[in-house]
């Protein structure tokens, strides 16, 4: 029987101890009206050589691509020693550290993640994890909201510059509690968010304020202003970040400040922005068909109990040797219940492990040439690519490691040409940006390259690409003539 | 001592990534980094003696018996693991076009199929990435479902009081107010007191069965009636499915929605707090509803439905696909065990938590509901240790690590007082449930004779008992250099 | 046995009140209450100046274990809280009805009457 190990001597002695004839007879407070006939839609078990087979044929029925995809999750080199380690069973298979005294190990990894990530982000706190960056940024707004208290309205401002699956999953998570999220329309030249579109957008109380950096499109937002105008008019504000990218990037904590032209002494003091979120994808978590990520959430000390999820701390024990416990555990469900900041119990700890184990192998030396890296290999194929006749940059700001581009025939048409030649291409933006509001993101993808894409990569992409237009010349020209 | 306190200013030893930095050419000063993140900069032989050091503090259940009650800490096979990190599965970027992910996707209909014959429910969605998300997901089909049928006056949500915390706050997640449910003392829920609850304001009931008290609802038809005719819906929370696999499907109880921790009941790990699976699967009536993304299949291939196909959905819980690599590692164990090896689970975690009691009362513990069977769970209440000898529950949880095993849950649920959930789960042998009872006798011993031992406890581990005021009053969560 | 101090008025919620020669009524939580939460490591107040009406939920206080809201006992204006809580919650532990009061409220009603006093309210701790 697989995984359970009793004898029939052993069975037959627990049954008398209970004093049951057998152990079906465990089961008499179940109405038999109810029980549950032979489960017949599930195979018979397998052995492991089985479903060794099985799962091997299925994973290489997932075809090897060069992949040049981002869009919220990336390819980067992970160094062998983070899952050998993150796999070990200690860490693998132990719970929520609920005993301190006996998950130690995981509590002090976590502890030293917390360090990590404010370290990265230069916010003040970081929590132990929440599920993915989707899920984090919903959790921020409404955290947002208990945290706003000048605030009553409730809304959020939401460039669309944000991930559409980030804002999908924001709504869904935030509707119940009768929050708003605002639209703020992108300006079609820059591909970021204009102040002055965000100040229309909002006048009177507003609570809160999204901003990604580097946005949806891979171009980075003006920050700076951003910030210190929410902070003039008391509205929160919520970064969204890659992670890696702030090697090079300025942190989210440093956002702001900027006392040039401001009205108040108010701004300066108020640097940074409040809250910051986003995927830990891009720090050790394989692409893995969509998971486990893991949601990274961090504020200012002031928001601290308005913090969802767990969070380490720092104490000493009985003899005074410094030891590490979950803390502030009254915001959470287990105690707080109807009252808690959040749901969230299980979070992804073993993906944070991974995570502070990559971080450390890596230093900030290695996660800024990892992330110098993907930005050079993109200037590279954006230069090479843009030579090509029918391929157009679209936004003129400055971009990471993420670029929409143009084509002369429709995304999908040249993504699957490029499909059929090894390369996953891009992402295709019409379906979430519509033609009628955007009608520059008609036929546009947005290609990423990370530090993993070689030269050849770059050029076997840029050839595929050229192949792909030319053929489809002919069957666009046709297409034209028809019309 | 901290990975940071290991850090040499100037040891570079990353042979993994790019030598040099590339120079950044075309972004404005202002939006550039100007102080480099203070992370550690060690070895990467440093830092596996160090992260390889910190995994041995932990208990876990590859090393100790570890009966938390209701988390089912059972064996996580070795090879979920192996076979869910094939690079087919590790590489394949989650937007790859449904043709190239067939493997993948094939998996995880599968999965859905499987999940749908154990529990009786109509169609499953894998999206929510833990027990919490599922609660959410499902307390969200329960409001668009009333709402769908222009049903609006439905604002409360019945909990029983001995639920877990998480119920209580998905309800208010998802904007219900919450009303408690009394639970009678053998266990089963006050049935007068839900008839006196529900209404026309009833959305639903949020029912765990077996309960958190380790015991089978005896009345659950009768308590769906109820819910049911007030036109409210049955919700089923799955933290304690291992306890009736293959037994008793929740579908067949009346429920119309259930969420199932995969990472309890199948197995995937814990990994020391997640990441988990909280797939859901409802009734024909809810179908409409079930978040996204649902993997559906026309002639022989696989897809990802999306919300042309659902309009009705309540939409997307997480960017891509839940949490895959658990689902995959769910999906492997499942393919384990088979039909025949899914009621073997429910049989042998009974058998192992019947045993256990009858040994806790043949040694004279106080059973917190006696005379009645066990679930996969039970529980002992030290009440009466704790007024003679003035120990508590977290003192014999402390005496118990001292022993080499994990403590089970300690003061949940929170209607027994000074209370021991314990859940040892089918792959544990008999020896390894007599010599935590021996160890619990000892400990018992202990506090009548020694109750200092426990008040000191634990001696051997790597920190004794731990200033939780202290961290909570002096918030250290960060270190600075 | 937690003290129950005879001058003062009580709410099931465990609330004390005190009626001042001021005017004004100061609020703390009983020496039961603070018993039940333990040891006390963080208290919200309300902000000055902000008005509430009887059962608004005020004030958090909060122990390693638990985190409880205080609700408005009578309706009025909070006109001062107490700011060494904010460093020293502990103090609501050793001195719940003297240094650990919580805030003065300026009453907008006669709602005194209304409250239970010591006799009743031991009676009802005993429960």
């Amino acid at each position: 029987m697989p995984f359970i190990p009793h004898t029939d001597q052993e069975i037959a002695q627990m049954l008398e101890t209970i004093g049951v004839d057998a152990i079906d007879d465990l089961f008499d407070e179940i109405p038999s009206h109810l029980r549950a006939g032979v489960l017949d839609a599930i195979p018979q078990g397998m052995n492991e050589m089985e479903i060794s087979r099985l799962m091997r044929q299925r994973a290489e029925q997932n075809k090897s691509v060069i992949c040049f995809l981002g869009a919220g999750a990336y390819q980067h080199h992970i160094p062998a020693a983070v899952w050998e380690i993150t796999t070990r069973g200690e860490f693998y298979s132990a719970y929520t550290p609920y005993q301190a005294e006996a998950s130690q190990g995981t509590l002090q990894l976590t502890y030293e993640y917390q360090s990590m990530m404010t370290a990265l982000t230069a916010m003040d706190v970081s929590n132990a994890s929440m599920y993915d960056g989707a899920s984090s940024l919903a959790e921020a707004i409404l955290m947002a909201v208990r945290a706003n208290r000048k605030s009553k309205s409730r809304k959020i401002l939401m460039p669309t510059t944000v991930n559409p699956v980030y804002r999908k999953t924001a709504h869904t998570i935030v509707k119940g509690q009768q929050i708003e999220l605002v639209d703020v329309p992108y300006d079609k030249a820059t591909g970021t968010v204009a102040l002055e579109q965000i100040k229309l957008h909002g006048e009177g109380d507003i609570t809160a304020v999204v901003i990604q950096q580097p946005n949806f499109f891979g171009c980075l937002e003006d920050v700076d202003a951003i910030t210190d105008w929410a902070h003039e008019n008391n509205i929160l504000v919520i970064a969204v970040i890659n992670p890696l990218t702030v090697a090079v990037l300025n942190p989210p904590g440093e956002w702001g400040g900027i006392n040039e032209g401001s009205e108040s002494n108010q701004v300066a003091n108020n640097k940074g922005a409040d809250i910051a979120c986003g995927d830990g994808q891009p720090l050790g978590a394989p692409m893995s068909a969509g998971g486990p990520y893991y949601g990274l959430l961090c504020c200012k000390q002031a928001y601290v109990r308005q913090m969802p999820g767990r969070i380490v701390g720092r104490t000493v024990d009985l003899d005074d040797k410094e030891g590490f416990v979950l803390t502030l555990q009254a915001r959470e469900q287990h105690i707080r219940r109807s009252k808690a900041t959040s749901n969230i119990c299980t979070n992804q700890g073993l993906v944070v492990t991974a995570s502070t184990i990559y971080m450390a192998i890596q230093g900030a030396q290695g996660l800024e040439n990892t992330a110098a890296a993907c930005y050079a290999n993109n200037n590279q194929l954006v230069e090479k690519l843009t030579a090509i006749d029918g391929v157009d940059k679209v936004f003129n700001s400055a971009h990471f490691h993420e670029t929409v581009l143009q084509l002369n025939i429709p995304a999908d048409v040249a993504l699957s040409g490029l499909m059929d030649k090894g390369i996953l291409g891009g992402y295709n933006l019409s379906q979430d940006y519509p033609e009628l509001d955007y009608p520059e993101l008609k036929n546009a993808i947005l290609v990423c390259t990370t530090e993993m894409r070689s030269d050849e990569d770059i050029d076997t992409y840029v050839t595929a690409m050229q192949e792909v237009l030319n053929s489809s010349d002919v069957s666009v020209a046709s297409l034209a003539e028809t019309a | 001592m901290l990975i940071f306190e290991h850090s040499s200013q100037g040891r570079k030893g990353a042979p993994q990534s790019p030598k040099e930095k590339a120079s950044i050419v075309a972004i404005p000063e202002a939006l550039l980094r100007k102080d480099r993140a203070a992370l550690p900069e060690v070895s990467e032989l440093q830092a596996v003696r160090h992260y390889t050091r910190l995994s041995q503090k932990n208990f876990s259940i590859d090393t100790e018996f570890y009966p938390l009650g209701s988390c089912t800490m059972k064996y996580n096979p070795r090879a979920c693991n192996t076979l869910a990190m094939l690079p087919g599965f590790l590489n394949a970027h989650p937007l790859t076009p449904d043709a190239q992910n067939q493997g993948f996707l094939a998996c995880m209909h599968d999965l859905q199929d499987m999940l749908c014959e154990a529990t009786g429910m109509a169609v499953f969605s894998l999206a929510p990435m833990a027990g919490a998300q599922g609660e959410f997901a499902g307390v969200a089909m329960i409001d668009a479902y009333h709402k769908s049928r222009g049903d609006h006056e439905r604002k409360e949500i019945l909990v029983p009081d001995a639920a877990h915390g998480t119920n209580p706050a998905t309800a208010v997640m998802c904007g219900f107010s919450v009303k408690e449910i009394t639970t009678l003392d053998n266990g089963d829920v006050d049935i007068d007191a839900l008839k006196a609850a529900v209404g026309p304001q009833t959305a639903g009931l949020m029912l765990t069965n077996p309960s958190t008290l380790g015991v089978f609802e005896r009345n659950i038809e009768a308590i769906a009636k109820v819910v049911h005719e007030a036109g409210g819906l049955l919700y089923y929370d799955g933290a304690n499915l291992n306890a009736i696999l293959g037994k008793i499907r929740p579908g067949d109880m009346g429920f119309d929605v259930i969420h199932s921790n995969l990472h309890k009941t199948f197995s995937t790990p814990h990994g020391g707090g997640g990441p988990g699976s909280g797939a859901v699967g409802v009734a024909e009536r809810l179908k409409p509803f079930l978040p996204l993304p649902v993997v559906g299949k026309t002639g022989d291939e696989y897809c990802y439905l999306t919300a042309q196909d659902c309009p009705q959905s309540i939409g997307r819980l997480s960017a891509f696909m839940g949490n895959p690599g658990v689902l995959l590692r769910a999906y492997i164990y499942m393919r384990f065990l088979g039909r025949e090896g899914m009621v073997r689970v429910a049989e042998f975690a009974t058998l192992n938590a019947n045993y256990m009691m009858a040994e806790a009362k043949r040694r004279g513990f106080t059973l917190a509901i006696d005379n009645r069977r066990a679930s996969h769970e039970f529980i002992i209440t030290l009440k009466n240790e704790a007024r003679e000898h003035h120990v508590s529950a977290m003192d014999f949880a402390k005496r118990l690590l001292d022993l080499g095993y994990h403590a089970p849950t300690t003061y949940f649920p929170l209607l027994v007082p000074e209370c021991l959930l314990i859940e040892p789960t089918e792959s544990e042998a008999k020896e390894a449930l007599d010599g935590f009872m021996d160890a619990l006798e000892q400990i018992k011993h202990e506090a009548e004779t020694n109750p200092d031992i426990l008040h000191a406890a634990p001696q051997t581990l790597p920190v004794k008992r731990l200033d939780e005021v202290r961290a909570a009053k002096q918030l250290d969560l960060s270190y600075k250099a | 046995m937690s003290e129950v101090p005879s001058e003062l008025k009580y709410t099931e919620s465990h609330e004390w009140l005190r009626a001042e020669d001021d005017g004004l009524v100061t609020v703390g939580i009983s020496d039961h209450a603070q018993a039940l939460l333990g040891d006390l490591v963080f208290v919200e107040l309300p902000e000055a100046g902000t008005e509430f009406v009887t059962g608004d939920e005020c004030c958090v206080v909060e122990s390693v274990k638990a985190a409880s809201d205080v609700y408005m006992p009578i309706s009025g204006e909070i006109v001062a809280v107490n700011e060494a809580l904010a460093d020293e919650p502990e103090i609501i532990n050793s001195s719940p009805y003297d240094n650990g009061w919580l805030f003065k409220v300026r009453p907008s009603a006669n709602e005194m009457a209304d409250l239970m006093d010591a006799d009743a309210y031991q009676a009802e701790i005993d429960e």
